[in-house]
């Protein structure tokens, strides 16, 4: 079982908790299950598209999964999944 | 929807915002819901981490300061409940590329910042569906922060 961790903003979104277990084989299968879990999360973790936003990291045992398989990472019994925003913003398109 | 601000708070976020002109300033809001208001207890001022030549028009937050705010809300019982930025010369309202990157259920309080001086301050909530933002109104509280 991996843990996912829900960062504080998608809690709500998740019946208020923080932390669950998830029984996957890979990143991207441990967040369609959350997903299918919680559907209101949807919205916010994907586009229209079905793509990841922007400002959605995936951090496994503390390391980004973009530098590991991404989505195909595989998971192992004890990992530690997070979810972890990047915010971000500003005033206008950049110029 | 209103969210309740100390003085001293809104003032440090004002001062930040001073400081890091005519850059982006942009920090967490530690705090809690009590009913259907949000009580800021804190402030967390914290780096742009956007390149120098964008620092002007956008800030960033990195996950890891995140992830950083959020162990010491929790340490103190708190909750990170959004995140405040400048818009430098700028008006305090959400721009499309603030509502590209919006989380959702976080207050946006963003102050326009004139000329280096704090003009005023506004807050906002994404919709869930995304479309839009919705204003919550701020309630500066005369008490000090703890």
């Amino acid at each position: 079982m991996t843990i996912l961790r829900i960062p504080s903003p998608l809690r709500p979104y998740a019946g208020g908790v923080s932390e669950l277990q998830i029984q996957a084989e890979n990143v991207g299968q441990a967040i369609e299950k959350l997903t299918e879990q919680y559907p209101p999360l949807r919205t916010h973790l994907f586009s229209e598209e079905g793509e990841l936003r922007p400002f959605v990291n995936l951090f496994l045992n503390e390391e980004d999964v973009r530098h590991l398989q991404g989505q195909e990472t595989p998971l192992h019994d004890g990992d530690k999944l997070m979810i972890l925003p990047s915010i971000a913003g500003g005033s206008q398109r950049p110029s | 929807m209103n969210i309740y601000l100390p003085k001293d708070l809104m003032d440090k976020i004002h001062d930040h915002g001073e400081g890091t002109y005519p850059e982006e300033g942009a920090g967490l809001l530690l705090g809690r819901d009590e009913d259907e208001n949000r009580v800021v207890v804190d402030v967390l001022p914290l780096p742009n981490n956007r390149e120098d030549s964008a620092r002007h028009n956008r800030y960033v937050i990195t996950p890891q300061h995140l992830f950083e705010g959020e162990k010491q809300a929790e340490a103190r019982g708190l909750d990170v409940i959004g995140v405040f930025h400048s818009h430098p010369d700028h008006p305090n309202r959400p721009s499309e590329f603030d509502r590209t990157w919006a989380v959702p259920w976080f207050s946006y309080i963003i102050t326009s910042v004139e000329k280096g001086q704090a003009v005023d301050s506004r807050s906002w909530r994404l919709a869930d569906d995304r479309q839009k933002f919705n204003e919550e109104r701020i309630v500066i509280m005369e008490t000090v922060s703890r």
